[in-house]
């Protein structure tokens, strides 16, 4: 109902790199990342889905180092938004 | 909505007044019914449809029936019974002793075996209520979830368009916050919805855009908080797109809307949003509205009445 399903969702899982998981700021960073994106974004961890443009939800998938999040993009910018978070992931989130 | 009999255990039994008499070894097994059985048939050996998968309870009737049962003819019948696979465990109630062969069969079979200190009609009622709640279907949702005069209300809408603004905005006026960002729902019987926070453990924090994540319980105090609701009505939110882009927004308000929750349908209002408007009015008066329509009141049907009864008069 708040989210809807389209046909073509880009899909990809990702590993929680950093030491500190998704703690405040490395939550922030991947909201704000989000946000700049008309696309919808999903992060999912043990089946609960959360919107990946609130640092809320983020942060309460409680994502600690080493944890397994799928993240589901759907929208007119899909692939750049797609692209944005991979680089986060990649980045380490600028930590350790 | 997996439960295992040690996680029913460890939640329940000392409400329930559990011991764990024997099959200790069998705490991994899974309950997966809400309804409970007595096996009084099962017991007399006919296990034609036997509801293996549900929590046996052994009464009175039934100890007193074990108890006349010679070991022969009772090992026959406890084998039959064992041989199913997906027994969750087998609570006696009222205190009763359990027979030296129910509690043989139960360690060896590795299927847990407790002694309840409540009378069976206590239990069973109590321990249905339990699983109802806990084993109740449920999603998580996207929203904010207030109560607001008396009515539980979820907020929808896309990151940014100003739930939680609005959820601010009704605490200030004495309504109550239950949870922000990540809901869980659970239906119950009766087309019944409980919305809690999904991470109450994490207590009443809402972030709000610019300012960050704050405690609502703190800021507003305690009593404007609360952990669950049943939700009435669902809220959405949407950015309005100017006049010229088609819209289907409710004018007249005689079509009921409604949201398919889990298969229960909730009344439905969705909200044009632009900059100026005062979200937490509409939303109260949403609510109230919503209240008049369950005691049978409906504005719009009778405004259109009225509307009907003068046009008829007028063509005479």
């Amino acid at each position: 109902m708040c989210s809807s399903r389209g046909v073509g969702v880009l899909q990809k899982r990702f590993i929680v790199p950093n030491k500190m998981g998704l703690h405040a700021r490395s939550a922030a960073m991947l909201v704000q990342a989000a946000g700049r994106f008309a696309s919808e974004v999903r992060f999912s961890k043990d089946g609960i889905e959360v919107n990946g443009k609130s640092v809320m939800g983020v942060m309460m998938l409680a994502a600690g180092c080493g944890s397994e999040l799928e993240i589901r993009i759907w929208g007119p910018d899909e692939a750049k938004a797609m692209e944005a978070v991979q680089r986060i992931f990649d980045q380490k989130f600028l930590e350790d | 909505m997996v439960l295992t009999v040690g996680e029913f255990v460890q939640a329940q039994g000392q409400y329930l007044h559990l011991k764990l008499l024997a099959g200790g070894g069998g705490l991994k097994r899974r309950i997966s019914a809400m309804e409970v059985n007595r096996p009084g048939l099962a017991l007399m050996g006919h296990l034609e449809r036997f509801r293996a998968e549900r929590i046996q309870v052994i009464g009175r009737g039934e100890e007193s029936f074990l108890r006349k049962l010679n070991h022969g003819a009772g090992g026959q019948i406890f084998r039959k019974i064992f041989g199913f696979r997906r027994l969750p465990c087998f609570v006696v109630t009222s205190n009763l002793a359990p027979s030296r062969l129910l509690l043989d069969f139960c360690e060896r079979h590795k299927v847990p075996l407790f002694q309840s200190a409540l009378e069976t009609e206590e239990f069973v009622g109590e321990l249905h209520s339990y699983l109802e709640s806990r084993l109740a279907p449920f999603r998580y949702f996207h929203g904010v979830l207030v109560e607001v005069y008396g009515l539980g209300v979820l907020i929808c809408g896309k990151s940014g368009v100003g739930k939680s603004e609005c959820a601010l905005e009704l605490l200030k006026r004495g309504h109550f916050f239950i949870g922000d960002d990540l809901i869980k729902i659970k239906r119950l019987p009766g087309e019944i919805l409980i919305g809690e926070a999904a991470r109450e453990d994490f207590g009443s924090y809402m972030e709000v855009r610019g300012l960050g994540v704050i405690n609502v319980a703190s800021l507003f105090g305690i009593g404007s908080v609360m952990d669950s609701t049943r939700i009435e009505l669902v809220v959405t939110f949407e950015i309005w797109q100017g006049p010229r882009v088609k819209s289907n927004y409710e004018r007249v308000g005689l079509t009921e809307r409604t949201k398919k929750i889990l298969g229960a349908a909730v009344p439905h209002v969705t909200f044009p949003v632009f900059p100026g408007r005062n979200l937490a009015i509409l939303l109260e008066v949403a609510s109230l509205n919503q209240r008049l329509k369950n005691k049978g009141v409906y504005s719009a049907i009778e405004f259109e009445k009225k509307i009907l009864e003068k046009t008829a008069g007028a063509k005479k």
